[in-house]
């Protein structure tokens, strides 16, 4: 308890660094607020309106000021609106939200009723034929990009077959199968090969010749002990990539029109929608503050080893 | 016996795919950048294998000419955070103290910010190209490096042979370059050459939303990118540079596997 209390402290100064370079470097890449505003609604506006509009927002105070203004305000949750369709940043952000939690829950369940079964297949059949091709099939999902298995999913599967619709609007059974497909792709290929060495090292164990000796059914051994232990592992991978996968996965989304937050992330990117961008800097970073909490304290929690050396020193 | 032919076989393909790459512009069959609208949306034929895009320009030559930006970038930014994360993840390990935590404290920051979101803002303040792209993802890849060097050097500095040296009169210079980076670099060299794949996929993503190689220059993400509209009735526009990062990235995943099973022997 101590320590996570600790880990948690050391970890808010990280958080503080994040927003001040994602506001420094806001400031630094843009034009202001209201040149911003100007630009994207296409109004003209005289110098006086654009000198008091400035005088408004504060614009003309010192950098660390406007820094401080804009972190007392976050922290009331307070994001500003975004420069683009003017509504409140906050509530845009968690709208977008349930899109990429359903896209980063189905994928993760595809991954895994492909990978698991299938690494524990090639494990067992190690170096014979099935293990190559699962290893082959693997390699090649390992060295396809994203956004061209996205293309050729929507090649086959919407164009030539037409099974599915190339781009539906709304969040439906059919619009979330080729995203899903293609984010579940690469993962399965990554945790295949990460289940197989798990699933060998765990057979290659003494325990497993003992098992065999007292003639328990290798099918049970397999099944309670091996895949027990190795699931450890698994999971604590799979907890990586449900981190970054809530990041929104900017490319998938933006092909398949897919509403969440990592769409939006490419849009006031490229809408240069700084206040958007930022939300979306701080949901990252909150992401990869809590992904790093949760393994350090299950790798502690799992492995009593680590905990006990914590002790003696 | 098998080794060695799968090793020449391998080594044989990085080296033709880096010469395509270095000598693109003698190896085009057609100007890539000459536009003959008489001559648009040729389907792949024997004069032109990947047929013609919007402009009549011929795939092959834009492939080839494609592949110049994406693979000697990829080398380029894989050199660089390669070496300058091994550098700095060495002083770490050595020096220790302050130094070690601040710079760990920043290699944190690095990986907590959104590569996207680095890209766009080099792009908005040095303008947009595949150089600022380059440096976005050099900002957040180089930690990598450094964990594994500093990680390294801590666990071989104790070690009797650097207290030997030590003892007999070398000094940090001599230690770090005569007996430190010998010792660590064969795993960093392993995570250098499996990362190749990796981040030519990544450099071709930037370019795909937008933020890395501006048209028109041709660059197999952003070429895959201008044709996506085309999928439907032009499907070769898209499919033919997407066939080429998928080979490429292949060939070089089976490289870094390959320098993994050699260094690995011990």
């Amino acid at each position: 308890m101590k320590y996570i209390i600790k880990r948690i402290i050391q970890l808010i100064p990280l958080l503080f660094a994040i927003t001040f370079l994602s506001f420094a470097m806001m400031r630094l890449a843009g034009s202001d607020v209201v040149e911003q505003k100007m630009l994207n609604t296409g109004q003209v506006i005289s110098e006086n309106q654009l000198a008091m509009a400035k005088e408004q927002l504060g614009l003309d105070d010192p950098f660390l000021i406007q820094y401080f203004r804009w972190l007392n305000n976050l922290l009331h949750g307070d994001m500003g609106v975004s420069y683009v369709s003017g509504q409140n940043v906050f509530e845009t952000f968690i709208s977008k939200l349930p899109a990429t939690l359903l896209l980063t829950f189905t994928s993760i369940i595809l991954t895994i009723i492909i990978s698991i079964p299938l690494g524990i297949i090639a494990a067992v059949h190690h170096n014979k034929f099935v293990d190559y091709i699962i290893r082959f099939l693997s390699f090649i999902g390992n060295s396809l990009p994203n956004f061209f298995v996205s293309l050729v999913l929507m090649y086959i599967l919407a164009i030539k077959l037409r099974w599915l619709p190339i781009i539906s609007k709304d969040v439906s059974a059919a619009s979330v199968v080729m995203p899903t497909l293609t984010l579940a792709i690469a993962m399965s290929a990554k945790y295949t090969r990460q289940v197989r060495t798990t699933v060998l090292d765990e057979l290659s164990k003494d325990y497993i010749i003992g098992a065999k000796a007292r003639g328990v059914k290798f099918s049970v051994t397999l099944m309670g002990s091996v895949l027990r232990s190795s699931l450890v592992t698994i999971i604590t991978l799979l907890a990586l990539s449900i981190g970054s996968l809530l990041g929104g996965t900017a490319i998938v989304e933006s092909i398949f029109m897919w509403d969440g937050v990592g769409k939006l992330a490419v849009d006031a990117i490229n809408m240069r929608d700084y206040p958007m961008i930022q939300a979306y800097v701080m949901w990252m970073a909150i992401i990869y503050v809590l992904v790093n909490l949760i393994t350090d304290i299950s790798y502690r929690f799992l492995d009593p080893r680590i905990r006990l050396g914590e002790k003696e020193s | 016996m098998k080794n060695k032919i799968r090793f020449s076989v391998i080594s044989t393909l990085v080296i033709v795919i880096i010469f395509m790459a270095i000598f693109a512009n003698t190896i085009c069959p057609y100007d890539p950048y000459q536009q003959d609208l008489s001559i648009a949306y040729q389907a792949p034929s024997a004069t032109h294998l990947m047929g013609t895009d919007t402009y009549g320009r011929d795939m092959l030559s834009r492939v080839i000419i494609g592949g110049q930006v994406s693979v000697l970038s990829t080398l380029c930014l894989v050199l660089i955070i390669s070496v300058f994360g091994t550098i700095i993840g060495i002083l770490c390990g050595y020096i220790g103290g302050k130094v070690d935590t601040i710079i760990m404290r920043v290699s944190d920051l690095c990986l907590a910010f959104p590569g996207l979101v680095f890209a766009l803002a080099i792009a908005a303040i040095l303008g947009g190209g595949i150089v600022n792209a380059i440096i976005a993802l050099a900002i957040i890849s180089w930690p990598k490096y450094s964990r594994v060097a500093r990680g390294l050097t801590l666990s071989i500095k104790d070690s009797t042979y650097i207290a030997a040296a030590k003892l007999a009169g070398s000094n940090s210079l001599q230690l770090i370059f005569r007996h430190i980076i010998p010792n660590i670099i064969g795993p960093i060299l392993v995570t250098a050459t499996l990362d190749i794949g990796t981040m030519m996929m990544e450099i071709a993503g930037l370019s795909f939303l937008g933020l890395g190689a501006q048209p028109p220059v041709a660059e197999w993400g952003n070429m895959m990118s201008n044709g996506r509209s085309m999928l439907q009735t032009y499907p070769w526009v898209v499919l033919s540079p997407g066939i080429a990062i998928f080979v490429t990235v292949a060939v070089f995943n089976l490289f870094g596997d390959m320098v993994r099973d050699i260094t690995d022997k011990k």
